[in-house]
């Protein structure tokens, strides 16, 4: 085992509701939606018309700009209905689903065989190419690109969110088939929790190997990256997910293009948190069951309750998500709340409260923002304390809202996406939109940049 | 809220007023939009009032002090409640002018901002009556007050984006337009109009050294003690919250538990003062001992309260150990070499305002060449 590399800065969130490991049930709903807002930097292409038949693996969009990349339905079915918002921007596509569910046949292949041009072009075709996320930005892998290294989060940090040693402990053959096919295009690096690393599943995973030992965000593969090869400017590197692995691997092993996941359903909200088996584009009416009797209450969250979407009760499972959050929405008042000397039903990371004394304890934390707007007050420290890499954070947020591209550049733009200084939005007493500074200053990048 | 305060509403023009108090008296129901669906308890209502509370016992020990000083001045016998009310309300009135001029120009301008009201003020108001003379003009205080905070911090766009230390600046304001209230021997202590007793002098220890060096202040013939630990615990004239250091240390205990105000700060003023003053002391320039430039005047106060005010100190760790030793320095180099007035620490604290920013660009711009330099290996 290498070394295992220690990250002292963070901050674990005593939130109650984890997902109880266990399979509640297997979903397969009448509608599954595919949404284009769940590829970042995809200009999506509409490719099928109201009443197609699609098979799962079948191209519903491509991209604009790269018309090889597809993003497939993950199910086989009908066209029911193409949903366009203002200005008839393009929400969603959705699909009427088979009883029977019938797949695209892309042909097994040894993966031993191919070369990194065969492997690009079989994730291409089968729509499995938008896996592949391109950083700096965060935006879809460029297939003419070479990348410098293929990066992999084998945990991840955030309470609450899917357990990675039992939501993939049924899918080591495949996740190994998908590490083996990326090998060809660039080396695969994984990074694994040195704590939990013995008895994970995943230790017959075979690639090179990284440890790391932390509070969260210490299982975000941005931080991991600053602290194997940061990225510089005129880099690239890919990150792809555990569950995109697995879907590679499926793809080579089956020749199917198979995305279906165990999904944590969990939060403070949710009636008995536990695991279902769902497809991406999964309504959220599908997990009435969890949140039943808290409905008009509830935030449906995909994603974790640091970085996710709030996509409500209707909304859908988003694409790359395999974390659902049940939340309250916290719009009660709190009478003379920042004045009472204990409040100990809210949790508070700052020593002017005294949860940091009860670290056993969790809460029931709901959406209220404790505060209202401010100015950044409290000093760079404050932030640089739960944020594990090496870069000033204020420095960074101040130059992204100035809109300075050599700051941005200065103080580590390249290096961050907005889920990695989710942990300094939490505690900012500012009570500012850190993630949407980071994700208008990337966005502000990338018009510079083009 | 109403709607008459809603934009548009009739009663618009109060909207950031009434919000300030609505959300004073309950943490209003706003929800996270994006971004992180939950938040930290804490927000700067919280941190504020915490910077208030530790101030507090600097401020009942000053009131105290100005009936103390009142009753060693003239002879006239009171006891501890006596002095204490006696204080008390020649205090108030400062806090009142304070807080009454301040928050006006707060809420005004946030309302112009269109922000809601930044808490800021709270601690700046509250400080501002500790660091003057108890006999300064109200008026005074006032246009001082509406000075700092105009000048000093809205056209910067308010709280979080001002250079200098609001409450410094007002002090600074009355210290250079005024400084026949602000200085010599007639402003620490307040008579009332009553006889002084045989002896009775004016001057601040400070002002004693000043004068006639270590020797001035043991051999000083005045009606409060002169020796270190009566400095110490406080029963000295000054301004209203500056005399007692353990008052002060009381509120700097408060700080550091709390994490509101930094250590590192703290610790490195105290080691620039006495590198400086110990320097001065080998050097035979000075023969007053370094260890009594910590406890005499607002060094004290200053390093605890005014120093490690988050918006004005250096932001980068590095750069607050600096920062620190730079403004603890400056005040032994203030308080030693300049003949025309005693108190070093205002100015040094406005001078490492100053060049905070500056040495945060040193700290950032040294850690980004290292980072190339590793990147380019």
């Amino acid at each position: 085992m290498s070394k295992t590399i220690v990250l002292k800065k963070g901050l674990d969130l005593p939130i109650t509701g984890c997902a109880e490991k266990r399979l509640s049930k297997t979903l397969l709903s009448e509608v599954t939606a595919v949404q284009p807002g769940d590829f970042k930097g995809l200009l999506p292409r509409l490719l099928v018309k109201e009443g197609d038949k699609v098979l799962a693996g079948s191209a519903v969009l491509s991209d604009k700009k790269n018309p090889d990349i597809l993003v497939t339905s993950p199910v086989s079915g009908t066209v029911k209905e193409i949903v366009r918002g203002e200005k008839r921007k393009l929400l969603a596509v959705l699909i009427q689903t088979d009883p029977d569910q019938q797949y695209a046949d892309f042909g097994a292949k040894s993966v031993a065989a191919l070369s990194a041009e065969d492997v690009k072009s079989a994730l291409l075709a089968s729509g499995l190419w938008p896996w592949l996320v391109q950083r700096p930005y965060g935006i879809l892998a460029d297939p003419a690109a070479t990348p410098k290294a293929i990066f992999v989060s084998a945990f991840n940090s955030t309470p609450g969110a899917a357990d990675a040693d039992f939501a993939f402990a049924g899918e080591i053959a495949a996740i190994q088939t998908g590490i083996d096919a990326l090998a060809k295009i660039a080396e695969v690096h994984v990074s694994f929790n040195a704590k939990t690393y013995d008895a994970s599943p995943l230790v017959k995973l075979n690639a090179t190997k990284h440890f790391f030992e932390g509070k969260c965000p210490a299982g975000n593969v941005g931080v991991q990256i600053s602290h194997i090869s940061p990225i510089k400017k005129d880099e690239t590197v890919w990150t792809i997910s555990l569950q995109g692995l697995a879907a590679i691997g499926k793809l080579f092993l089956k020749g199917r293009y198979d995305v279906r996941r165990l999904v944590a359903v969990s939060g403070p909200m949710a009636i008995q948190p536990a695991y279902v088996s769902a497809l991406p584009g999964t309504p959220m009416t599908e997990l009435k069951a969890f949140y039943s009797t808290n409905e008009d209450i509830v935030r449906v969250v995909s994603g974790d309750v640091l970085t996710g979407k709030a996509v409500g009760t209707e909304g859908y499972l988003g694409y790359f998500d395999n974390t659902v959050t049940l939340i309250k929405e916290g719009t009660e008042k709190e009478p003379f709340g920042w004045a009472m000397p204990l409040r100990l039903k809210q949790f508070s990371t700052d020593h002017t409260y005294f949860s940091w004394l009860m670290p056993w304890r969790k809460y029931d934390m709901d959406t209220n923002l404790h505060g209202g707007p401010r100015a950044f007050v409290m000093n760079d420290a404050y932030y640089a304390k739960v944020l594990p890499m090496d870069i000033y954070p204020l420095y960074l947020i101040k130059a992204c809202l100035a809109g300075d591209i050599e700051k941005m550049e200065q103080f580590g733009i390249y290096e961050v996406l907005p889920e990695d200084l989710a942990v300094c939005e939490f505690v900012d007493p500012s009570k500012n939109y850190i993630q949407d500074i980071i994700a208008k200053g990337i966005d502000l990048m990338l018009k510079e940049m083009a | 809220m109403n709607k008459i305060f809603e934009k548009g509403g009739k009663l618009y023009w109060l909207h950031s007023t009434i919000d300030a108090f609505e959300t004073f008296l309950a943490v209003p129901g706003t929800v996270a939009k994006k971004g992180a669906h939950v938040r930290d308890a804490v927000d700067l209502k919280r941190i504020m009032i915490i910077a208030v509370i530790s101030a507090v016992p600097a401020a009942i020990f000053g009131m105290w002090n100005v009936g103390f000083q009142h009753s060693l001045a003239t002879g006239i016998d009171l006891n501890v409640w006596q002095e204490f009310w006696y204080g008390f309300w020649k205090v108030l009135p400062l806090f009142v002018v304070s807080y009454v001029v301040g928050l006006f120009i707060e809420f005004a301008s946030s309302q112009i901002r269109g922000e809601e009201v930044n808490e800021g003020y709270l601690v700046s108001g509250f400080f501002i009556p500790l660091i003057v003379p108890v006999d300064v003009p109200l008026w005074m205080l006032a246009v001082a007050v509406a000075f700092a905070v105009i000048f000093g911090k809205e056209v910067f766009g308010g709280t979080g984006m001002n250079i200098w230390n609001p409450a410094l600046l007002t002090r600074a304001f009355l210290f250079f337009s005024y400084p026949s209230k602000m200085s010599g021997s007639e402003t620490w202590i307040h008579l009332g109009g009553a006889e002084t007793v045989d002896g009775f002098s004016g001057a601040t220890p400070l002002a004693l050294t000043a004068e006639n060096g270590f020797d001035g202040l043991v051999n000083a013939t005045v009606q409060y003690g002169t020796d270190f630990w009566t400095m110490f615990w406080g029963g000295i004239p000054g301004s209203v919250g500056e005399t007692s250091v353990i008052a002060i240390l009381l509120g700097a205990a408060i700080l550091l538990w709390t994490g509101v105000a930094s250590w590192k700060i703290m610790v490195s003023e105290v080691v620039g003062l006495l590198c400086v003053a110990g320097l001065a002391n080998l050097t035979g320039l000075s023969d007053i001992p370094c260890w009594y430039q910590l406890v005499m005047g607002g060094f004290a106060f200053g390093a605890v309260f005014m120093a490690t005010d988050p918006v004005t100190s250096a932001q980068t760790e590095t750069g607050k150990w600096i920062y620190g030793f730079f403004v603890g320095a400056m005040c032994a180099v203030i308080r030693l070499f300049n003949p025309g007035y005693a108190e070093g620490m205002m100015l040094a604290i406005l001078l490492g305002n100053t060049f905070a920013p500056l040495i945060d660009y040193c700290v950032t711009s040294a850690h980004t060449r290292k980072r190339n330099k590793i990147a380019k290996a």
